[in-house]
């Protein structure tokens, strides 16, 4: 690496290794470098240490973590680059949000909540001597405010993290990391949780900001998607090396390394899918689930008002909303856990009760939930085997033995490795916990199976598996399947139809190809105008 | 936020009453009879039946609660049997000196709990830590006799003699003016608190420390100090409140073990003075004082743990 390209680039990353302090490593020799106004991607799954590689540009390493060799070379906006693992504590601390800046993952978690948003912008100002007054520098809080297409006025800034939305908040978190004008920024999945419409907000604001101001960005996440709506180049790590680089072009459209591809193919795309044999609706037959006029209120506010919907034997309904719409709590009042709500939910033309409780074996073994996170639905002391077979002692009368094969045969239905079912959750990985979370609810053979988010923890790849396992198994069973999700472009991948819910009311329903050629409500439009595609 | 604190007043309030009915209860179960204890075996049982009428123990029960507590409330503590001096004026000097201890006590053993938590939970994992939190444990599993008479034999008998190991109060002259009989008592009290203090702080700074908010305060080149002064400290002493609270209010009932093992003159001395003697106004007064120090000492943490708080600083009701 010559002088010469350390000065042409805002940041040079050159051979880091990074290991644990028992002396795992970590990274094994990451290079990259972004020139000022680029926007480079560093894409990989859960654990292949992208986190640690963006960290590292602004020489923070988080607990356990150690620097094994390698440079990291920043260049500030006036003056020389600084090699920053050679510099001390003191010295990084001083380039920290002046040269590069970072912008975490979840605003929500890194904003202090005990101080108003504001005052945390002009903290860093501040900390950096920025400007030659208070005055200047609150100038500069309510124009860094406005850049990110926020309110800069007083009374905004005297707000509280708790009292913005999440896009706020992360869009407050952007304005603090350009309000001293760095060189680079690192942005570590600042998009992850919020919805679509949300994001596609940030990352226009972004976009906008590093091109404007000729910032180099690096740019961390999972998400190829979002990726191909922003990034100039791409990297893609794995076990922690970059296993692949190049321009989002090349990587995106011709990717050489197979973990690429295998990465690309499992985007869920609005336009992919399609092999799914999708069967017509029957309209003659009772639908295996039946939901009539059920309203909800939580403390007087409506969370969801008169939903009726339908799902047929064996037919998947995709339920679209983001977070609030009350998806998750229509999808509760149905598996009988929350038993406030007025209307009916019938299985087979026959209403059930509201509440678990009054509700018959029969009735329960019938509707089967699976929960967003593996992480806390499984319980941690119990064996995967164990976790099974709870449901068969609490709902039905077969004895050991007949329980015990009815366990191994459902764990190989869900294609879990039957080492594993001896196994604690917390030895296996989310995917396998999320096919021991759906095998736990399919061993009572249910006619309608809930899945709450069921993909939405987990990492792009191992949702694809997911999604083909639930396919596999609607058509093997016969499944009635009510698939609850934020996320549209997993339409074609898996349901037959979709109903979309906004603030707790069906505002569009019809089957998958008609809503996402021809969708009515303004609403469905807007979802999928902001859906990133490949 | 002020509605929330004038809830806790209120709930304060009540709670405080429902005590005083407990109180007033409890002293009319305590075995013997104070005209008996005032007059001695020998006396006949028309004086003792004069003495009731002029004690006012012949009324029925709800009246006598109904006086005293009106009583309390104006300030009137009532006669004490024993002296038969008015109960306020017995206690001044008592209260005055039992403060000291306490308000001495609680300021060094928080102070040096948050500091010393801090401190351990800034070297998490190095000797340093471990050595703190090994002492603290061990400390902390003692109990306050043990800890008293430990200090007594090393700092004023075999080993270091340096300090006074009791009290000497000439009447008429405070404890404080010979601040040197102070430091056993109150080294005592702060071995017992500090400890719990120290361990609970440790914990939750540990939490804050390793928070998305802190780190990015440090991504964001903020001094070190100020990272901890402003970004970690604050949410740390939220739920660290609750902990010292409990242990203050603690203070106000051990003090009467530590009191009376360094005869030190102190409302412990003279409640134990007064359940000997029968003196059921005074053990009234004492306990009904140290019931308000708890209560005051949890309403104060409540109060700290919705300052430090914004959501609940701004919430409208709950």
């Amino acid at each position: 690496m010559t002088t010469q390209v350390a000065v042409r680039h805002a940041l040079v990353v050159a051979d880091l290794r990074v290991e644990t302090v028992t002396g795992t490593p970590v990274l094994r020799g990451v290079s990259y470098e972004i020139a000022p106004g680029e926007v480079l991607a560093l894409v990989g799954e859960s654990g292949s240490g992208k986190t640690t590689a963006g960290l590292a540009a602004l020489g923070h390493f988080r607990r356990g973590l150690v620097p094994a060799g390698g440079t990291v070379t920043a260049c500030p906006r006036d003056g020389d680059p600084v090699p920053m693992l050679e510099l001390d504590e003191r010295q990084r601390r001083s380039l920290r949000g002046t040269t590069v800046a970072y912008i975490p993952q979840d605003p929500a978690l890194s904003l202090n909540p005990a101080l108003r948003v504001g005052r945390q912008i002009a903290e860093v100002l501040e900390a950096h001597g920025y400007g030659a007054s208070g005055a200047e520098r609150a100038a500069r809080v309510a124009e860094v405010l406005t850049e990110v297409g926020l309110p800069g006025d007083e009374a905004y800034q005297r707000r509280y993290p708790h009292e913005l939305s999440g896009g706020q908040q992360q869009r407050v978190g952007i304005a603090m990391a350009f309000a001293c004008r760095p060189s680079v920024v690192v942005l570590d999945e600042p998009t992850t949780g919020l919805d679509v419409t949300t994001q596609t907000l940030v990352l226009r604001t972004v976009a906008q900001l590093t091109a404007e101001h000729g910032v180099a960005a690096l740019y961390i996440t999972h998400d190829l998607a979002v990726v191909a709506s922003i990034a100039d180049r791409v990297a893609v790590m794995l076990g922690g090396e970059i296993v692949e680089a190049g321009t989002a072009e090349e990587v995106l459209r011709r990717p050489q390394h197979t973990y690429t591809r295998e990465l690309i193919d499992a985007v869920p795309d609005l336009d992919g899918g399609g092999e799914q044999a999708r069967r017509a609706p029957e309209g003659s037959a009772t639908p295996a689930l039946a939901v009539r006029e059920l309203s909800v209120a939580f403390g007087g506010s409506p969370v969801l008002r008169h939903v009726g919907l339908t799902v047929g034997e064996g037919e998947c309904l995709l339920l679209l909303g983001e977070s609030g719409s009350g998806k998750t709590t229509l999808s509760r009042c149905v598996a009988g856990l929350n038993d406030r709500y007025t209307g009916t939910v019938a299985l087979d033309g026959r209403p059930l009760a509201a509440s678990t409780r009054r509700r018959t074996a029969e009735e329960l073994r019938a509707v089967q939930y699976v929960f967003q996170s593996p992480y806390s639905s499984l319980n941690p002391r119990r064996t995967i085997a164990q976790s099974v077979e709870v449901p068969l002692e609490m709902l039905t009368d077969l004895d050991r033995a007949q329980r015990r094969e009815r366990v191994a045969a459902t764990l190989e239905r869900v294609r879990l490795d039957p080492a594993l079912a001896g196994r604690l959750p917390d030895q296996l990985s989310g995917g396998e916990r999320q096919r021991a979370a759906i095998a736990r609810a399919l061993v009572t053979t249910p006619r309608v199976l809930l899945c709450d988010e069921v993909t939405s923890a987990l990492d792009v790849s191992v949702q694809a598996t997911i999604i083909d396992l639930l396919c596999e198994l609607r058509e093997e069973l016969g499944t009635a399947m009510l698939f609850v999700t934020h996320n549209i472009a997993l339409a074609r991948h898996i349901a037959d139809r979709i109903a979309v819910l906004q603030g707790g009311e069906i505002v569009e329903s019809g089957p998958v190809d008609e809503v996402l050629t021809d969708p009515a409500h303004p609403y469905t439009r807007e979802l999928l105008a902001n859906t990133p595609r490949m | 936020m002020v509605r929330l604190i004038a809830r806790r007043l209120v709930i304060s309030v009540a709670v405080l009453w429902l005590v005083t009915l407990l109180v007033f209860v409890a002293t009319l179960l305590l075995p013997g009879d104070p005209a008996r204890a005032i007059l001695g075996q020998q006396a006949t049982p028309e004086r003792i039946a004069a003495l009731h009428a002029q004690l006012g123990l012949d009324a029925p029960v709800w009246e006598r609660y109904l006086n005293w507590l009106g009583g309390v409330v104006t300030g009137d503590l009532g006669t004490s049997t024993a002296s038969q001096g008015p109960v306020a004026e017995l206690l001044g000097g008592r209260i005055a000196a039992s403060l000291v201890l306490l308000v001495l006590a609680a300021v060094i053993s928080t102070a040096a709990g948050l500091a010393l938590g801090t401190w351990t939970a800034l070297r998490r994992g190095r000797r340093a830590d471990h050595a703190v939190s090994g002492a603290s444990l061990v400390v902390a599993a003692l109990p306050e006799f043990v800890i008293g008479v430990a200090l007594v034999v090393l700092l004023s008998t075999t080993v270091f003699p340096l300090l006074p190991s009791v009290t000497l109060a000439p009447p008429g002259e405070p404890v404080w003016s010979r601040p040197s009989q102070l430091v056993l008592p109150v080294l005592t009290l702060v071995l017992v608190v500090a400890p719990y203090i120290t361990r609970m702080m440790r914990a939750t700074m540990s939490e804050v420390l390793d928070s998305g908010y802190v780190e990015m305060a440090r991504l964001k080149g903020i001094p070190e100090r100020l990272v901890i002064t402003r970004h970690a400290l604050p949410h740390a002493i939220g739920p660290v409140a609750q902990v010292i609270a409990i242990q203050l209010a603690w203070l106000a009932g051990g003090v009467v073990v530590v009191e009376f093992l360094f005869r030190y003159p102190g409302v412990g001395q003279a409640l134990i003075d007064a359940v000997n003697n029968r003196d059921v106004e005074v053990v009234q007064a004492i306990t009904l004082l140290i019931a308000a120090v708890y209560i005051v000492v949890n309403l104060l943490a409540d109060i700290v743990g919705i300052l430090t708080n914004p959501k609940l600083r701004s919430e409208v009701s709950r």
